[in-house]
């Protein structure tokens, strides 16, 4: 394996291990805001590591956007998410 | 090289599907919501594991439709616990 | 590894329905029916049919979640009133015995398929080169099966006028939906701003790709419908009245393009969507066109629901 194959792979694994810290978060955070906060670690980090070790391993350099696309459609998408249900928490709880 | 792909999107897979046991427990909608949109995002890095693995690159075609999609669920969900 | 991966989402697909089913908030229900959906689309593409795995994405995974939500916040007033009886033992052992038997049925059809299955795709790979698209599934739905597309295409606006139907006299015409008052610094309000024109040029871009890879009009159409969705749920556009007259033009003009294709194709090729030699990927290509609009606006409106207020003219 090249030195680009190994630092894919060290990338991907970096992406996984946020992966199961946003799981782990989501589990054994005691409150709705941290476990709203490990799951925004997952969506940025574990994604985005993924997408850069993915990166060099593509065929073609269209696709290689497609992925940086679809890393940042999924960051606007989870961070605006991630507010709106902050809000209507707070909202619920009476404005805390 | 591609069984790594595989095996690691495998893996990313089992951690989410583990984190949907959230969607059960609850307590509150937010948490289950939560849960879905790990699910979401880990589908998505599962399903670009997979293309560039198996060189079909239609399958980051379907993520992409995927990231806007959960998106677009994930709203009405926020929309409707209101 | 992809056996164990197959079985793995077998056993948490089967998981999740029984779960579905059996857990009493239906919010909760429908928040698990997301991650089923995700999951079929990983069971297609594991069984190399991303096309279908493109439509389970799209409609089964977003539209179909967003239209269960609807329903169940519609629901849940009806519901908290309503004490339902819990039904006897006679009749759930009745339930119990039909369902068994539904599935004893399906079973047995399934096991006795003969080894070779009969398929068509031999033919279909015969006469694709006359087509000049790449993609199977495209020459098969626009093609050889035109008629199944357009009584598809037919079928949903039939929905649709059942939807409409719903509602009440004095609203018939009127805006479906509750107004939605959202101030202008509202983060959704930014997302609304910014993710329909990403969306609206992925769905041209998947319906321009499906012709020689797996896309096509149906998922570009779902894809336009939910960014439209978008706008209106945020605030930033209000709901259209269903009684204009370019949305009804909109709803209908991609049916009528199809039979008059259909139409000239008899004229011209002695077959009802028989499309004459040498120029059949032109008119796939302005059915697809002219069906993506109406597609996008018929599920927009099935996803609002019936009328529910009548604006006054000012």
């Amino acid at each position: 394996m090249s030195v680009v194959d190994v630092l894919s792979v060290v990338s991907i694994l970096w992406g996984t291990f946020f992966f199961v810290a946003g799981t782990v978060g989501l589990l054994r955070f005691p409150d709705t805001y941290t476990r709203l906060h490990a799951l925004t670690k997952a969506d940025n980090l574990g994604l985005g590591l993924v997408v850069i070790g993915l990166l060099p391993q593509v065929g073609h350099v269209l696709v290689a956007l497609k992925l940086i696309v679809v890393w940042l459609l999924v960051l606007l998408a989870s961070s605006d998410v991630s507010q709106l249900i902050a809000r209507a928490v707070g909202r619920q709880e009476g404005g805390r | 090289m591609a069984d790594v792909l595989i095996g690691v999107s495998a893996l990313v897979l089992l951690t989410v599907a583990i984190g949907l046991w959230s969607v059960l427990r609850g307590p509150t909608r937010a948490d289950r919501m939560m849960a879905v949109q790990l699910f979401g995002t880990g589908g998505i890095a599962a399903l670009l594991l997979v293309g560039t693995a198996t060189g079909v690159d239609a399958i980051v075609d379907v993520a992409l439709i995927l990231a806007l999609l959960s998106a677009f669920a994930s709203v009405t969900f926020v929309k409707a616990k209101q | 590894m992809i056996f164990w991966v197959s079985v793995g989402i077998g056993m948490l697909l089967l998981a999740l329905a029984l779960w579905t089913i059996v857990v009493k908030d239906t919010f909760a229900a429908v928040a698990a029916f997301i991650p089923y959906g995700l999951l079929l689309t990983l069971a297609w593409l594991i069984l190399a049919a991303v096309d279908v795995a493109l439509t389970e994405a799209a409609i089964g995974a977003g539209l179909t979640g967003a239209l269960l939500i609807n329903a169940a916040s519609r629901l849940e007033r009806a519901e908290s009133s309503a004490k339902p009886r819990a039904p006897g033992i006679a009749m759930r052992v009745a339930a119990a015995m039909a369902s068994l038997a539904v599935t004893v049925l399906i079973a047995l059809c399934v096991l006795r398929l003969p080894d070779e299955a009969p398929m068509l795709a031999p033919e279909v790979g015969m006469h694709i080169g006359s087509l000049g698209v790449g993609n199977p599934i495209t020459a098969v739905l626009l093609s050889f099966r035109a008629l199944d597309t357009l009584l598809e295409a037919i079928v949903l606006l039939i929905g649709l006028i059942g939807v409409w139907s719903l509602a009440s006299d004095s609203c018939w015409g009127g805006r479906p939906g509750q107004m939605q008052v959202v101030s202008s610094n509202d983060i959704l309000v930014y997302l609304a701003r910014v993710l329909p024109p990403v969306g609206v040029v992925v769905g041209i871009y998947i319906l321009w790709v499906g012709a020689d890879h797996p896309g096509g009009k149906f998922q570009g159409a779902t894809v336009i419908a939910a960014m439209w969705l978008l706008t209106i749920m945020s605030g930033l556009r209000d709901a259209p009245m269903v009684s204009q007259r370019w949305l009804r033009a909109m709803l209908v003009a991609g049916p009528s393009m199809f039979i008059a294709a259909g139409v000239l194709g008899t004229l011209m090729a002695d077959a009802f969507l028989a499309f004459p030699t040498g120029s059949e990927k032109l008119w796939i290509i302005v059915i697809e066109v002219a069906l993506l609009p109406s597609l996008a606006v018929t599920l927009v409106l099935l996803l609002l629901g019936p009328p529910q207020r009548k604006d006054v003219q000012t």
